[in-house]
């Protein structure tokens, strides 16, 4: 039966989510993007908080160590962990992306792990905080390209490359690194390796210094003859040149949900602040062209925001129904990210000077959300993979 | 035709109706045999009743009301029950054989021709909808099911969409909002056998057209109520036995009249547009027409709402709008890998391909945005922002659509072998015309 309101099951939920984003994200919003690299420390009590909630009820908890395809399990409709962590992102990147990024114990790495680790790992690695490192200075979006290497040397792998962009790379307390076994094989070869902090020749670069979400740390990491525990490998350690890419990529289908619904949030932001603050906030019921230019404008942007909404509860709705969603939830980051992006630039512009000035959280808003649109796959990859599927094409037809 | 016994044409159609697939597998055969109790009591006669001023045709105490979705929606959910399924497989079969192909002439024609509105027809919808009591077999109110049925005929042709589906809104309006007697007299002839040609008249001619602010008005008179003003894009003016009509009524805002064509000569105007041809558009002009007091819906105690009228049609549109945009998504994506240019299929470029990826993506916001807009009506959820962002979302990513669909073909989009320039034309009216209420 379609239905697409809010599950009952995840009301209060998304109500604490909410309550937290006012409370908690929102007063030191403005703090945090003035006073970047500064450690939020006031979200490590709250993030204990949230730990207290999921121990309460592990079958429904939410976060990013919790995303994955769920299993088939018998008949009828699922709304599960996938569902909850859009919705509590959502909820929570209504507050302030940068912050909700900071959330101890809620790194991409955890998703990473979740997605792919044994029984073994998924315990050793509990209540860590891990952050993801994939990207080089010299590859991005064409991960297959990475430089980085692994070599196995006894019952430890070597590792030997350059990172960047490592979200809470700085505060996790272990790195999920992507590098390859051997650089000949390609994608196949790829694997992610679990790297705690304190691992002799993983070492901290710098920070960087960004055009949004300040609040979260983004790090560059070197990493020179540092040696894991061969057990610290996610996934298979065979390079199965068939099975490809498979393991690393299906994190993805399970996180740009969630960075889908973190633009959604932000842009939920923005459109709430500029309706406040137009002293015409618009009519559903009249033709949008019978209403002033600004108020119409709105409407639009809501109908565009709605849309991108609904789209990432599908992709997070299928995964919990065991539907394989690669197009589905790269359709949702698409939508979502360049919706957030044109609605909360458009919402400076509609509000003027206002919107401009750091009184307002809507610049902020409109530099945090660039990023939505860029990271997890930007616009562009998003499409790539949406275009694929649609059109049943290969990554050699369609380049 | 033999004349038959108005019995026997009562049991002709509930047999016929009685047998189609839909109904046995939903177990509806329970209803429906109350309703043949009904219908061959009041012996209705489907059909022959388009020329004579219309009487009520069975017995009706009080008006027959659809309640909300009884099922409670727990979860959230993007399945279709099987009731919507089997209706979207045999639309979809219909549109695969014989709509699609027929959807060029009817454009020409400005007319879908009689014999496919009555094969459409002949699935059900309409009986589907109408309340058992009313002649048809319907528990309770379906707007899903209808959008669903929307979108799947809005694949074949939009304008082909409005001519099939205008009785359904009409039947929709008249069950809603109608008294006893107005549905007694017209939701068993839009039940029955025959496809019965009646449709909904919103839009009014010139700019700036304002749903809730109505040119057309219908003042108090003494033998009823004198109506007075145009309407513009109504789907089967030409032949619609009846027309519910929005006219602006002193004190109490936007009211529905029920319009017989032939009892009161009204001679619509063909009113061809740029699209939607095949919906047989007409424009209708009252020059202080005099209709009885029980030609308002409802009547004036009636608790018609006219923002729930507006939305639904709007959700209707939309949703026959997200079926056209599929149809530009089904034919472009062919195209673009057979079409070679500079020695390789033009798919293989990101600009084309991106651009078929976006109309996936912003057709799929667009169907979740009506699902979700009729979702919440069927639920007995408030609905107007939902159907409002709908509208909005048809207008702006439908001629999106529309116009990419076209321009992916490049210079064969232009031209008249292909589809795409009629959808392209088609979809620019679904920001501006009524769609039937769901």
């Amino acid at each position: 039966m379609i239905n697409l309101e809010t599950p009952k099951k995840f009301k209060a939920i998304v109500h604490s989510a909410q309550q937290a984003a006012e409370n908690v994200f929102r007063p030191i919003s403005r703090k945090y993007d003035l006073a970047e690299h500064a450690y939020p420390k006031e979200l490590d009590v709250f993030a204990a908080a949230m730990d207290g909630m999921n121990a309460g009820d592990k079958a429904n908890a939410a976060g990013a160590g919790k995303l994955s395809q769920a299993a088939k399990a018998g008949d009828g409709v699922r709304n599960g962990a996938n569902m909850q962590s859009v919705l509590g992102l959502e909820a929570l990147c209504w507050g302030d992306v940068g912050l909700a990024l900071s959330l101890p114990r809620n790194g991409l790495g955890n998703a990473a792990i979740a997605a792919v680790a044994n029984d073994e790992q998924l315990e050793r690695f509990d209540g860590k905080w891990a952050a993801m490192a994939i990207t080089e200075p010299g590859c991005g979006s064409d991960s297959a390209a990475i430089q980085a290497t692994a070599k196995k040397d006894g019952d430890h792998y070597v590792l030997n490359g350059e990172k960047i962009y490592v979200t809470s790379g700085k505060r996790a307390d272990l790195v999920v690194v992507w590098a390859s076994l051997d650089r000949k094989v390609g994608r196949a070869a790829i694997k992610s390796f679990v790297v705690e902090w304190g691992t002799p020749g993983m070492e901290l670069v710098r920070l960087d210094h960004k055009l949004g979400i300040r609040a979260s740390d983004t790090a560059h990491i070197v990493l020179s003859d540092c040696r894991v525990p061969a057990e610290n490998l996610l996934g298979s350690p065979e390079v199965d040149t068939k099975k490809g890419f498979g393991g690393v990529m299906q994190t993805f289908d399970n996180t740009r949900p969630v960075v889908a619904a973190m633009a959604v949030g932000v842009a939920r932001a923005a459109l709430e602040r500029t309706r406040e603050l137009l002293d015409e906030p618009g009519d559903y019921d009249r033709p949008r062209w019978q209403q002033n230019a600004a108020a119409a404008e709105l409407l639009a942007l809501e109908a565009d925001w709605e849309a991108a909404r609904l789209l990432t509860l599908q992709a997070a709705w299928m995964a919990d129904n065991s539907q394989p969603n690669s197009k589905e939830a790269s359709m949702a980051k698409a939508k979502a990210g360049r919706v957030a992006n044109a609605v909360t630039l458009r919402c400076v512009e509609l509000v003027g000077t206002a919107g401009y000035c750091e009184d307002e959280l809507l610049e902020k808003w409109a530099r945090d959300s660039k990023i939505l649109d860029i990271f997890e796959g930007t616009q562009q990859i998003q499409q790539l993979v949406v275009a694929r599927r649609v059109l049943e094409l290969s990554s050699s037809e369609l380049k | 035709m033999p004349k038959l016994d108005p019995q026997g044409a009562a049991l002709n159609a509930l047999t016929r109706v009685a047998g189609l697939p839909v109904v046995q597998r939903l177990g509806l055969d329970k209803a429906l045999e109350r309703t043949v109790f009904h219908g061959a009591r009041a012996g209705f006669r489907a059909g022959s009743v388009a020329r004579k001023r219309f009487k009520p045709l069975i017995d009706l105490t009080k008006p027959a009301r659809l309640p909300k979705a009884s099922a409670g929606a727990a979860l959230f959910d993007v399945s279709l029950s099987d009731e919507q399924a089997m209706f979207k497989d045999a639309i979809d079969r219909l549109v695969d054989d014989q709509l699609a192909g027929a959807a060029r002439a009817a454009d020409e024609a400005c007319a879908t021709p009689d014999e496919l509105l009555q094969q459409i027809h002949d699935l059900g919808i309409t009986i589907m909808a109408v309340p058992e009591d009313a002649g048809g077999a319907a528990s309770e109110r379906s707007p899903v099911t209808h959008a669903i049925i929307a979108e799947a005929l809005g694949r074949a042709d939009l304008g082909m969409a409005l001519a099939a589906l205008a009785p359904l809104g009409v039947a929709n309006a008249i069950t809603r909002w109608g008294t006893a007697q107005q549905q007694a007299t017209y939701l068993p002839l839009l039940a029955g056998e025959t496809f019965m040609p009646a449709a909904t008249a919103l839009a009014e001619p010139g700019p700036k057209f304002d749903p809730f602010n109505l040119a057309c008005t219908a003042e108090p008179h003494r033998n009823g109520y004198s109506l007075d003003g145009n309407k513009t894009l109504v789907p089967l003016a030409q032949s619609a036995a009846f027309y519910l009509v929005a006219a602006q009524v002193p004190d109490l805002g936007p009211r529905l009249f029920i319009v017989e064509r032939e009892s009161h000569d009204i001679e619509p105007r063909p009113q061809p547009a740029m699209g939607l041809r095949a919906a047989g558009l007409g424009q209708l002009h009252f020059s202080n027409l005099v209709l009885p007091e029980h030609a308002m819906l409802g009547g004036p105690d009636g608790a018609y709402d006219h923002q729930e009228f507006v939305a639904l049609s709007r959700i209707g549109m939309a949703a026959a709008a997200v079926g056209q945009c599929q149809a530009v998504l089904n034919y472009v994506t062919p195209y673009v890998k057979e079409r070679k240019a500079f020695g390789e299929p033009v798919a293989y470029r990101q600009s084309v391909a991106f651009m078929v990826a976006n109309i996936a993506i912003e057709l799929q916001g667009l169907r979740l945005l009506t699902w979700r807009a009729a979702s919440r009506a069927e639920q007995g959820l408030p609905f107007a922002r939902e159907a409002a962002l709908a509208a909005l979302q048809a207008a702006d990513k439908g001629m999106e659509i529309g116009t990419n669909g076209v321009q992916l073909l490049g210079g064969h989009g232009f031209v008249k072998e292909h589809p795409v320039e009629q959808w392209y034309r088609n979809l620019r009216g679904a920001a501006v015309a009524t769609g039937p209420m769901v």
